[in-house]
């Protein structure tokens, strides 16, 4: 009874595995197919191996049993072998050798070819060049721009235009990450003091989720991206909107807001375009109140959750870099308030 | 024997307590910020001839390894590395010798970060949080070798400029005029 249950478990977790919005087995993009029908070869061709190998043992034992369970059994092998079986065992130990060996070159050359197809649309001129830094445990986003201008950064949600060949240039702030969306391409490394390349493209319209595949800390386990692959004309309209520097704020309200920001310790780690704060420790948040989720994509970015993050961000994810703070209620609901209007 | 061993034990133990405090890491604090650091005095004078309040003579995080090594990457990320240097000192005074213009008690140099000081230190008052504040005092103290050596940070994550803290032999700390 247990066993079948654990078995019927077993199934359910593999049956999730193939999908949902993170598995590596149900690819929306040209190269994360490739990767996936490579996995499925294996996965098949070695099913089948294992069987067939499974098979022959089985039955070896079988009749092996059968036949010394016969009331007159032949007398047990002499040393000297008998020629013609040895004739046949050889055979079947070459056919066996032939077949792993055919096999073997089979997983090469589609390796190979996996391998040169996604390497394929590395000398696209018309390719989006982001640059990605990982940080313990957040991902920074440049979108870059021969326009210096038109260079802007943003932090855990990357829109990308669909069906447009996108260049990720990965980058470490501190240790080692890698860079994952399951969906959408196999896994890179993000290397302190060592740039590396990945290159996809998103085939429909759709939210991507990634994270972080090489432990990092604390938080690894929290450090999720989102990939927004939108139509051309979406991705223009939010690139314009990016681009934009924070204005001056329109109520009083929000001007205190700013106020709060500028004069507490926020300043020190953060980024707000259109105003003095420019550290670069932390995420830039000059269109925070544009993203749909918080803390590295792990809480929704709701008034509420936002509050709870900026009081006690060690409650939510213990060991992240960001302090507690300690706001008086009235500067914090201004300071909300302001964030939020950070569209 | 049996006495032998049980004192064996007894002082594996005690170890074993004080390499888990070494080790341990707090990342809630409660509460978050405390005051009064406008009643730490930096000098040895006093009006009326008597200390208002000794400046806090310890400091829990400096024998702390976590708190040490986040007091050193405190130390890049709020630029203090711009004036100090790497302790060697640069537009700001050394920090890894044995002068000390406004004290060298924990409590001191916790109120010259956060109250700053004359000629170029900026005040970090609300800028950063306490806990932080102290884990950087910590650290700093530690560049001149005043922190025990078995807490203090062993190397850097960049290329090592001078020794590190942990075989930085203590300098004796003495007061030293403010620059004219």
């Amino acid at each position: 009874m247990i066993a079948r249950r654990v078995l019927i478990f077993a199934l359910a977790l593999l049956a999730v595995g193939c999908t949902g919005e993170q598995a590596a087995l149900n690819p929306a993009g040209a190269q994360a197919g490739r990767i996936t029908s490579l996995w499925w070869l294996i996965c098949w061709t070695c099913v089948v191996v294992y069987v067939l190998t499974i098979g022959a043992i089985v039955i070896g034992v079988v009749r092996k049993r059968r036949r010394a369970d016969e009331p007159d059994a032949p007398a047990p092998p002499t040393t000297r072998p008998d020629p013609a079986r040895e004739h046949r065992a050889r055979i079947i130990v070459a056919a066996a050798v032939g077949v792993t060996v055919v096999i073997l070159f089979v997983f090469m050359f589609s390796d190979f070819t996996a391998g040169r197809a996604l390497a394929s649309l590395a000398g696209d001129k018309s390719a989006l060049t982001i640059k990605i830094t990982g940080h313990q445990w957040w991902w920074e986003a440049r979108y870059e721009d021969s326009t210096t201008s038109n260079t802007f950064t943003t932090a855990n949600e990357i829109h990308i235009p669909v069906g447009r060949t996108i260049e990720f240039q990965l980058e470490s702030a501190d240790v080692i990450h890698s860079f994952w969306v399951p969906r959408l391409h196999g896994k890179k490394d993000m290397i302190p003091g060592h740039s590396t390349r990945t290159y996809l493209k998103a085939d429909k319209p759709g939210v991507y989720y990634g994270q972080c595949a090489e432990f990092c800390g604390h938080q690894h386990a929290n450090m999720r991206l989102v990939i927004i692959a939108q139509p051309h004309e979406e991705f223009e309209s939010w690139r314009t909107a990016q681009i934009r520097p924070a204005g001056e704020p329109p109520f009083d309200n929000l001007k205190r807001g700013r106020d709060v920001f500028l004069k507490n310790s926020c300043v020190m780690c953060h980024t707000i375009r259109g105003t003095t704060a420019g550290g670069r420790l932390g995420p830039d948040l000059t269109h925070v109140g544009s993203r749909k989720l918080l803390a590295s994509n792990i809480i929704p970015n709701k008034p509420g959750h936002l509050a709870g993050w900026i009081l006690d961000p060690q409650k939510i994810k213990p060991g992240v870099r960001m302090p507690q703070n300690a706001l008086d209620p009235h500067d914090l609901r201004a300071l909300l308030e302001f964030l939020e209007s950070l569209k | 024997m049996l006495r032998l061993s049980a004192c064996l034990l007894i002082l594996a133990s005690v170890t074993l307590v004080a390499s888990c405090k070494r080790e341990e890491r707090t990342f809630r604090v409660e509460p978050p910020y405390v005051s009064g650091v406008e009643k730490i005095s930096v000098t040895n004078l006093f009006a009326g001839g008597a200390p208002a309040t000794q400046p806090a003579t310890s400091n829990e995080y400096e024998e702390n390894a976590y708190a040490l090594t986040e007091g050193k990457r405190l130390y890049g990320f709020m630029n203090c590395n711009g004036c100090h240097a790497n302790g060697g000192g640069g537009m700001g005074p050394a920090l890894m010798d044995d002068k000390w213009i406004y004290g060298d008690q924990p409590g001191q140099v916790f109120a010259s970060i956060i109250q700053g000081r004359p000629n170029g230190m900026p005040s970090f008052a609300t800028k950063l949080p306490d806990h932080q504040a102290w884990q950087l005092a910590a650290y700093v103290r530690s560049m001149s070798g005043l922190v025990k050596s078995d807490a203090a940070p062993g190397r850097s994550d960049h290329m090592q400029s001078r020794k590190a803290e942990n075989s930085t032999e203590p300098e004796s700390p003495k007061q030293s005029r403010p620059p004219q």
